[in-house]
């Protein structure tokens, strides 16, 4: 218990911290921006439900490190539930392959309106390297109404909390 | 390299009188590699004599000759392979099943019959695996005159009507779970049969994620091919692209540069390192121990950064090309992997230590989710799951490939089998990649890390073998004219790991299957296609 304590105080605190004083582009002035729009048009607390429709998981793991200590994106209000019912965003990842079609339309139909979808990645853009065929759908707008999307092969975790304040800020009034 | 490859000669002998050809190499992987060609109705006396001398079963690929099908099966004894073919005599195929003498062919041998419509004679289970709704039973993908297109249809109902396995008796009950998980994570879909908490049996429903990369592969140049291949797992990226280029530069006729060879070892051990880090944080989330997530999560995070800095790429996508590799190390690249290494090495003793230390995780992967030795070798797994249940079996020592064939590598196993075996397994196996990291760094070669491509012939063919994080990877290519690829497969370490889930789970508690699955790791892509 004392080697945890003592790795847990020598390690301190590795999230990457709030202040406004860089570039527009890194992760820092993105974090804080982002956090101040949940904040406004959230009320402090956007539910996200993430749906692999195909993906390599890729991008899964890249979602994944959006938890990790040094983006920790639940500071910013944002976190990850398990029912698309409880989500206010969906996030879809990979071309929508056709055994995944239904449950993909599913979870959205299961999502309260106002609702808004997010296709992830080169795959849930434009099909990517799997484009349309006898087995996938291609892009996530195919599929259902899509809102915006985040671009990357996959897209890292700070393109990823770029889009989702792009998206946020385009398409929910102050 | 004479002696282990005596009975590959022996087992064709007892075939000569049927075998159509035996040759040396082509496709040759690095290690000692034999092929021969049976009439189609010896085909099930191979497995039952391949059974018999102790041979593993590795994979199975069909492809489609003018509608005639070709079948390869993959055997492995002592670090030698051995690959047995035969021609089917028509386009409605019947072959004998595999599946008898050898568990872990079933679910090849179902998701043929669902792309190509064989029928396997004799199979156990003959329910369809790979096809849901996206194509009806008559209807067979991998021929080559179906479309690439395949249906012209709007929308692809949900799967119904898949006949799992029911299990009755009071307080029985059954939970379904998936295609979507409450996690971020792939779709699959799992049945359970418990009383109370306890798991009397599980059943995998896998193929969501088929998206037909085998198909699509088709007409790919090698640059496309090696695309795609570092996206079958997103996790095994490296993994899959550098057995693809691997198979395609057999094909070629082309030697890879030894700073190539190199630098796609030192990525490989990357990879391997990010993701056993990432599992074993999870592995530790899933029983609730979240400092343990969390800091092999930051060790995790600043690994990809230092991919990004000096490979491009935080998952080191695309950084393995046909020839060689993308771009070479930065000058100080090598100064920083080293610097990373001592680094990661202090803390991960620290932490190692503290694991060991806390008797609640112990206590939750101790005799958690067991899969004995016996059960590993009949389902013939793979990587660190057969290693913690005593099946020591590593490509990179027992079939070694440059730049392994010149490097000692170290194999940790366990004999225990549980969730605590595999998290050991896989903390020793991070050791011994930043070892042969150190090693490859201080003695990389000089040179250039791309050779140019010369286009291979038509029907030059190619395996590709390397050992990846989830374990052994077999990719068999095959091209067209003009610098096409007329046959991607990919048979990822998931094919053979996932039946393992199904049996290690049983007799445990239903919490603690997030753990035990995590253990095991297997790709849904990587196995999907």
């Amino acid at each position: 218990m004392f080697r945890l304590l003592n790795k847990i105080h020598h390690v301190g605190m590795v999230s990457e911290p709030l202040v406004l004083e860089v570039a527009e582009n890194t992760f820092k002035a993105v974090g804080s921006r982002l956090g101040e729009a949940v904040g406004r048009r959230f009320r402090g607390s956007l539910a996200i439900r993430h749906v692999d429709a195909g993906s390599c998981n890729g991008c899964e793991l890249e979602i994944h490190a959006l938890d990790n200590v040094y983006y920790s994106i639940e500071r910013f209000g944002i976190h990850f539930v398990a029912s698309p019912r409880h989500a206010d965003l969906l996030l879809v990842t990979g071309p929508v392959s056709r055994h995944m079609q239904a449950a993909v339309y599913m979870a959205y139909a299961a999502m309260p309106e106002p609702k808004l979808v997010l296709a992830v990645g080169n795959c849930g853009a434009d099909g990517g390297e799997f484009g349309v065929s006898y087995a996938s759908c291609g892009a996530v707008r195919n599929v259902i109404p899509v809102d915006g999307m985040i671009r990357g092969c996959p897209p890292t975790p700070l393109d990823l909390m770029r889009g989702i304040l792009a998206l946020i800020d385009r398409k929910i009034p102050s | 390299m004479m002696e282990p490859s005596v009975w590959a000669v022996d087992f064709a002998a007892q075939f000569r009188e049927k075998v159509v050809a035996f040759r040396r190499s082509s496709p040759s992987i690095q290690a000692p590699c034999y092929r021969f060609s049976v009439m189609p109705e010896e085909w099930g006396g191979v497995a039952a004599e391949a059974a018999r001398a102790g041979l593993r079963w590795s994979g199975l690929w069909a492809e489609d000759q003018n509608n005639r099908i070709d079948l390869t099966v993959v055997l492995e004894k002592d670090g030698v392979y051995l690959l047995v073919q035969t021609r089917t005599a028509d386009d409605s195929p019947s072959i004998a099943s595999h599946g008898l003498y050898y568990p872990a062919a079933d679910r090849s041998e179902r998701r043929l019959a669902d792309l190509f419509g064989i029928a396997f004679r004799d199979q156990a289970d003959s329910r369809r695996w790979i096809r849901h709704q996206a194509w009806t039973e008559l209807e067979t993908p991998l021929r080559k005159t179906y479309p690439r297109s395949g249906r012209d249809e709007t929308s692809t109902r949900a799967d119904s009507g898949y006949p799992f396995l029911g299990a009755q008796g009071t307080g029985v009950c059954e939970i379904p779970v998936g295609p979507i998980h409450a996690g971020i994570i792939e779709p699959g879909h799992f049945r359970f049969q418990a009383v109370g908490e306890m798991i009397l049996n599980l059943e995998a429903r896998l193929g969501y994620v088929h998206k037909g990369i085998e198909k699509i592969a088709e007409g790919r140049d090698p640059e496309g091919l090696a695309r795609l291949a570092g996206r079958v797992s997103g996790d095994a990226t490296v993994a899959h692209t550098w057995a693809a280029c691997m198979a395609m530069e057999h094909a070629a006729g082309i030697e890879i540069s030894t700073r190539a060879l190199a630098l796609r070892a030192i990525l490989a051990e990357r990879e391997r390192i990010i993701n056993h880090l990432g599992d074993i944080g999870a592995i530790c989330g899933d029983v609730g121990f979240a400092f343990g997530q969390y800091q092999f999560g930051r060790l995790r995070e600043r690994c990809l950064r230092l991919n990004a800095e000096l490979f491009g790429h935080r998952l080191m996508m695309d950084t393995i090309v046909p020839g060689g590799v993308y771009s070479d190390l930065p000058s100080e690249g090598g100064h920083r992997l080293l610097e990373e290494g001592i680094e990661l090495r202090q803390e991960l003793e620290e932490l190692s230590v503290i694991l060991d230390e806390n008797p609640s995780l112990q206590d939750r992967w101790s005799t958690t989710g067991i899969l004995t030795t016996e059960a590993a070798r009949m389902l013939g797994v793979l990587g660190y799951v057969a290693r913690a249940s005593g099946v020591d079996f590593d490509v990179r020592r027992d079939a070694p490939y440059a730049p392994y064939d010149t490097l000692k590598v170290h194999v940790p196993v366990a004999m225990e089998g549980d969730v605590a075996a595999r998290v050991r397994v896989r903390q020793e196996e991070i050791d011994v990649a930043l070892d042969l990291i150190d090693e490859l760094v201080s003695v990389l070669p000089a040179g250039s890390c791309r050779m140019p491509w010369s286009v291979p012939a038509s029907d030059a063919e190619g395996l590709g073998c390397v050992e990846g994080w989830r374990g052994e990877h077999l990719t068999y290519v095959r091209f067209g004219p003009d610098n096409t690829i007329a046959r991607f497969y990919p048979r990822d370490p998931s094919v053979l790991n996932w039946p393992a889930l199904e049996r290690l789970i049983i007799g445990n508690i239903v919490p603690d299957f997030p753990v035990c699955n995590k253990s095991l790791n297997g790709s849904y892509s990587g196995h999907d296609l």
